[in-house]
């Protein structure tokens, strides 16, 4: 059916959409990350997506290996690593944040700026 | 079938995206957000990507979750409520949002055997993977030798994270008295039924990680899944028993060690591929059979990129834990 044919990439293009949103209108920083997390978490479901072989199962090689079909690798070994490396880099902007908080009294990027501008 | 609870699945990710995002308090948008991991976990299930869930699960559902908090004990819960007009966010992304779909209308349809992305490289590797390798997962063949420099690279980023982690908050010591009654010496202990459930828990987590390492060859796992799931059991174990505890058993310097460790053997595992006269990261030359020697390979840079992600994963908790308000 024509609906399911594209349904996944358009709810990357909202998904996406949506973290970018709160990226650029939310002034908090932790709200910030969230969002962050949701537009990468958007692009993992656009690398997924387009990996998967209609009839396909998970590339892995059972013993009537002959006649399967397999859905790409290629994407998931990419995303596989690229969830951990977000993971961390999440980690190391959390840690910022906390020393803003610190530092600021405040993780709300307008009062920070005016705390900056004294 | 699948494609009808595919949508429903996205359908109910995209709800609590927006949920996510106009919720004032963190805390909830926390909540939301591990919830949307899950979702997401179970969209990958059925794109047939079993790895890709699995660390999606492990790492957004779980470990992601426990930092948020962590970061939220450590600042508000609330989010200010702000004055300012949000008339032209909303208008750029609906627009790039527009675009964005319009331009699908050019992408082959979902699970096409025809699409570019098929009919590149993706035929080799899966063709190969037998003769070269000889493991049923082809996803832990590419990622560990067809692709070792990128993964390589992604412990070493992995590693950076948790140092610069570790500069910002400090190496987490817990600096008040053992016998004082704080949150940080008796975690959860006073309360019957995490206490109860979580003892039995912890013992099977850790497990079944050691499974997820060591099976990554034959099914869905590997290094990265398992690092998670080691790493989720020894937080529950502080959480419920009080970080101080949790310390003992990992003291903070030997996290250290397995952060270094980790990537020093995925390393040393390329340089005596080189000894022994073959290129950096090429494994053939470990063994007599060149097949028995990526395999070993794979086994050994597996075991480098657990250790590090468990390592890097447990100093950063332990960072944020002990950081005091």
């Amino acid at each position: 059916m024509a609906v399911f044919e594209l349904f996944n990439y358009w709810v990357f293009a909202i998904l996406l959409m949506i973290g970018f949103y709160a990226v650029i209108a939310k002034p908090n920083l932790i709200k910030k990350l969230i969002g962050l997390s949701l537009f990468q978490s958007a692009v993992f479901l656009l690398y997924i997506s387009m990996g998967r072989v209609e009839g396909g199962t998970a590339p892995i090689f059972s013993d009537n290996a002959e006649t399967a079909l397999f859905s790409n690798p290629l994407p998931q070994v990419l995303i596989l690593t690229a969830i951990v490396v977000g993971i961390s880099t999440l980690a190391l902007g959390l840690g910022i944040v906390v020393r803003i908080r610190e530092e600021y009294g405040s993780i709300e990027e307008n009062e920070i700026a005016e705390i900056d501008r004294r | 079938m699948t494609e009808i609870f595919g949508t429903f699945l996205l359908s109910l990710l995209v709800i609590t995206a927006v949920a996510i995002v106009r919720t004032k308090n963190l805390f909830v948008a926390v909540m939301l957000m591990s919830i949307a991991s899950l979702l997401i976990a179970a969209v990958f299930f059925l794109l047939d990507a079993a790895d890709v869930a699995l660390t999606e699960a492990a790492v957004g559902a779980g470990i992601s979750t426990v930092l948020f908090l962590g970061a939220l004990a450590l600042t508000f819960e609330r989010e200010r409520p702000s004055a300012t007009k949000r008339a032209l966010p909303v208008i750029v992304t609906v627009i790039a949002a527009l675009v964005v779909i319009y331009a699908t209308f050019d992408k082959p349809r979902l699970g096409d055997p025809e699409a570019p992305v098929h009919r590149h490289v993706a035929p080799w590797y899966l063709e190969k993977t037998p003769e070269y390798v000889d493991i049923p997962n082809v996803v832990t063949a590419v990622l560990g030798t067809f692709r070792g420099y990128d993964t390589l690279g992604e412990v070493f980023v992995v590693f950076t994270a948790g140092i610069g982690v570790l500069f910002l908050l400090g190496y987490g010591r817990v600096t008040r008295s053992a016998d004082e009654e704080t949150e940080i010496n008796v975690g959860l202990r006073h309360h019957l039924i995490p206490r109860t459930v979580g003892r039995l828990l912890i013992p099977f987590i850790l497990l079944f990680g050691l499974y997820v390492q060591f099976h990554g060859e034959y099914g869905p796992g590997g290094g990265f899944q398992a690092g998670a799931i080691i790493a989720a059991s020894m937080i529950l174990y502080a959480l419920l028993e009080g970080e101080r505890h949790a310390l003992d058993v990992l003291p903070q310097r030997l996290l250290l060690g397995l952060m270094a460790g980790g990537a020093i053997l995925y390393t040393g595992v390329g340089i005596l591929g080189m000894l022994l006269g073959g290129n950096f990261l090429d494994y053939s030359v470990l063994s007599d059979n060149p097949v028995a020697g990526q395999q070993l390979g794979i086994i050994l840079i597996e075991a480098g990129v657990g250790i590090t992600v468990t390592g890097t994963l447990l100093a950063i908790f332990h960072a944020f834990a002990a950081r005091e308000r």
